[in-house]
């Protein structure tokens, strides 16, 4: 399975086609061909992983021989590495890096371990001379990817068929939903660059449609469109990003090639740190694009126009994650290029720790459910970056995981709750007093929010912390993100604080709609058990080693970071100061201690114990000023369509417009009216002059011939006769003259 | 022998037979005209002829013979045709061919 691992999307694009063909005239309208597809591709990729997990038992001993299963057609450079191993014995060291990390194992007295990926690809078509290829890139990350995006997607199947039940384009969007599934699996197995740029647009197309999925309606199309076009301001740096990385690897587009070039020292073949740090800041732009970071987050809520289990599926658990695994993928060349390693501040930590808190807040003044959702998983993502950017790489993907699945259980927890209350997300004017009647969504609700808050043992609790412990705040893992820690800490605090908001608004308190609310059906509910299920249970992946109270959990620890994590030449390793934190226990204690802080004032603000906190906004003019400033997003929409887009649609469209006129036309002006002399005055001299008086001429000559010559022609034949005999006569007389004389 | 008188005899032809191709208007009488000319060059053939003592000159002028009744029955049916359409065959009225 893992060299035929295509099969897996290549399935799901052959459901979309199915879809499209013959869904319309199938039992249930298309629905169960996508289901079908989707639970089959769900096993390949079960599959899949326990592969991976068995292969990672094979140890290898040398990274000549962890390589052997990279086509050296693929990835020239990891071809070399592995015929060097060959040539020198199979325990011969490969590469600068690789003998520096034999070095430090030595010294640990630990076994070395290598991580061994599998890379195929096929030749996709020239080039000017370029081959380019397009394959398969297996690792433990791509394999968590494929189970993610498999399993969700599979759920969302599932609840879409009763949510979107009977809507006009019911084919149509399961069509659509396995086309995203496709082209998400297809980018998260891109073998090189090229390959990750056809997915990452793939998959933001199928976004756009699906936002837009009830275009009837002007704010939908709209939502899709702004979703479309802020996307496309960051691939523009992420177009300029892979060129330079495609120069900077010697004319390569493969990943491999690429980390293994941008993870070596300049003088043994790498590249120069200048280039990586341009090329990362490129990539930077199209994951704050792609994965909502401040200040191209703004789409991301507007998404939320789409059908419920879209958001669930695209716009939460999978397509806004794209950005995180990219740089997760490249991540030397983030690592090498931003200094991560021993350091306390780059940029991908700043934007991530920014959109941590600065996406919490706004989760607070949102009335609609989703849209504080919405925020929510801005702001996780932005704890997800923070992670990549202060070294923690196991944490981000770790946090990636649990987040898919809380996240995913808490937005169609939201469908559900607007399924039984007359298609309503506006949870202020409409929700109240769920709880009882809708005990199932309640519960699995809960257990989202409490795993989202960090509360012990749910997942949230293990993926946030680790998070925390990675920044080295408090520890010396990764240098010492102080800022970062403290943003996270804030973040972490917001978000319980504005989720519980959310509960007590949807379950607590008085029902405040005018429908009778009720309880979804079990395609929705079984969905948002199986979700609430693994939100509870999947932080037990990556167990830390040492836990609260002495508790080691010893074999059980840290499998996720085995099964997950590269270790090889194409990644960043000890040497380059790339390092895992331990558990902290105070960090750990202090992180609940925030969540419950912000689950208990909440609590205590709407159950009116905090009497001087009611009326705060309508008292204090500060308290007002920051409410204002909340509710206005930042004014960043405003800056956006007012400032910028005002500004290119007025003035500079007037300036270009004058200059367009005065300078472009003249110019134009000008050289047509020289034409026009130009070509007046060769009509005038040369064509009427020279030529036309040689054509008439020649034809008044023939004309004039011609008129003396027809006088000849008199029509008697007579005439013609005399003439002859006349000429006869005269030829005659010569003949006798000639031969005679 | 001489071939004095048949020479003579075949110009008065010949100039006979050109004065009537140029003058004479009506076409039948061209055509016989033609047929003088013709045949002046027959007695000119078969003169000459008589005179190298051989017999190509006779079968020569057999030909011309043959192929003058031929050019005749082709000549007279145009001149039928002319005054069918035109109800004349005067040859001065034929000037349609005028440049």
């Amino acid at each position: 399975m893992l060299e035929h691992v295509w099969i897996i999307p290549a399935l799901m694009a052959l459901s979309f086609v199915l879809i499209l063909a013959i869904g319309k005239r199938t039992p249930g309208k298309g629905h169960f061909i996508g289901i079908g597809f989707v639970a089959i591709a769900f096993v390949l990729s079960i599959v899949t992983g326990a592969q991976w997990i068995s292969r990672s038992g094979e140890v290898a001993h040398s990274q000549a021989s962890a390589l052997r299963d990279v086509d050296p057609s693929c990835s020239a450079r990891a071809g070399e590495l592995a015929a060097e191993g060959g040539g020198h014995g199979t325990e011969a060291e490969a590469g600068a890096h690789g003998k520096a990390r034999a070095v430090v194992a030595a010294e640990e007295g630990e076994e070395e371990h290598f991580s061994q990926p599998v890379v195929n690809c096929v030749h996709w078509f020239n080039s000017g001379g370029l081959e380019i290829n397009v394959g398969t890139y297996l690792d433990g990350q791509s394999a968590l990817m494929l189970i993610v995006v498999t399993f969700i997607s599979l759920l969302v199947h599932v609840f879409s068929t009763d949510y979107v039940g009977g809507d006009r384009r019911y084919t149509h969007y399961f069509g659509f939903l396995s086309l995203f599934t496709a082209s998400m699996l297809f980018f998260v197995l891109a073998e090189n660059t090229l390959q990750m740029i056809v997915g990452w647009e793939l998959v933001g197309v199928c976004s756009f449609a699906l936002i837009g999925h009830w275009w009837e309606e002007k704010p939908n199309s709209d939502a899709a469109l702004k979703a479309f076009l802020t996307n496309r301001v960051g691939d523009i740096g992420l177009l300029v990003g892979v060129i330079i990385l495609f120069f900077a690897a010697k004319g390569s587009f493969n990943m491999m090639d690429i980390n293994l070039a941008a993870n070596s020292p300049e003088a043994a073949g790498g590249i120069s740190h200048n280039l990586l740090l341009i090329s990362s800041l490129c990539l930077l732009a199209a994951v704050m694009s792609k994965s909502g970071q401040f200040i191209l987050h703004t789409w991301l809520p507007d998404a939320m126009a789409g059908p419920t289990p879209v958001s669930a599926l695209i716009h939460a658990a999978t397509m806004v994650v794209a950005g995180i695994y990219m740089v997760a993928r490249l991540y030397p060349v983030f690592f090498n290029g931003l200094s991560i390693g021993g350091s306390s501040f780059n940029v991908l930590a700043l934007v991530g720790s920014v959109t941590g808190l600065f996406g919490a807040l706004l989760g607070f003044v949102q009335k609609d459910i989703k849209k504080t959702l919405a925020y929510s998983t801005v702001s996780q993502l932005g704890f997800m970056v923070a992670a990549l950017g202060v070294g923690a790489w196991t944490a981000a993907l770790f946090h990636l995981f649990t987040h898919a699945m809380f996240k995913a259980c808490l937005f169609l927890g939201a469908g559900s709750l607007s399924h039984g209350n007359h298609h309503s997300f506006n949870m202020v004017d409409d929700y109240g007093g769920l709880r009882k009647v809708m005990p199932k969504t309640y519960a699995t609700y809960m257990v989202g929010f409490l795993s989202l808050a960090g509360l012990f043992p749910l997942a949230g609790f293990w993926s946030k912390d680790e998070i925390l412990a990675g920044t080295g705040g408090m520890n010396d893992a990764n240098g010492s993100y102080t800022f970062v820690l403290v943003m996270l800490l804030l973040g972490a605090f917001c978000t319980a604080a504005y989720m519980t908001r959310t509960v007590w608004y949807s379950f607590f308190g008085e029902y405040r709609g005018h429908h009778h609310p009720h309880e979804s059906g079990p395609l929705i509910t079984i969905p948002l058990i199986l979700l609430a299920a693994m939100g509870a249970i999947a932080g037990f992946a990556n167990l830390p080693e040492h836990f609260w109270f002495g508790i080691d959990f010893g074999s059980l620890a840290l499998k996720f970071e085995h099964y997950v994590e590269p270790v090889g030449a194409f990644f960043p390793g000890k040497e380059q100061g790339f390092t895992h934190a331990e558990f902290n226990g105070t960090l750990a204690l202090v992180a609940t201690a925030a969540g419950l802080l912000g689950i208990g004032l909440t609590a205590a603000f709407y159950t009116g114990k905090l009497p001087f906190l009611v009326g705060l906004t309508s008292r204090s003019k500060v308290a007002r000023f920051f409410k204002r400033i909340l509710e206005n997003k930042y004014y960043l929409d405003w800056l956006y369509t007012d400032v910028i887009v005002n500004f290119v649609k007025y003035p500079l469209a007037k300036a270009t417009y004058w200059f367009n006129q005065n300078a472009i036309d003249g110019v134009v002006n000008g050289a047509g009216r020289s034409a026009v002399g130009a070509g007046r005055w060769v009509y005038a001299k040369i064509d009427q002059g020279a030529v036309d008086r040689t054509v008439n001429g020649v034809g008044q000559v023939a004309g004039a011939t011609g008129g003396e010559l027809r006088r000849f022609q008199t029509g008697h034949v007579q005439q013609y006769a005399a003439l002859f005999f006349a000429a006869a006569a005269l030829l005659a007389g010569v003949i006798v003259v000639v031969v005679g004389g | 022998m001489l071939i004095n008188q048949f020479l003579l005899l075949a110009a008065v032809l010949f100039a006979i037979g050109v004065y009537g191709v140029l003058v004479r208007r009506n076409g039948v009488l061209v055509l016989m005209s033609i047929e003088l000319i013709l045949n002046a060059v027959n007695i000119n053939l078969v003169a000459f002829g008589a005179q190298h003592a051989g017999a190509s000159g006779q079968v020569f002028a057999l030909f011309v013979i043959a192929v003058a009744a031929a050019e005749v029955g082709v000549g007279l049916a145009i001149v039928l045709l002319i005054y069918r359409n035109r109800r004349s065959i005067d040859l001065d009225q034929l000037d349609e061919m005028k440049g």
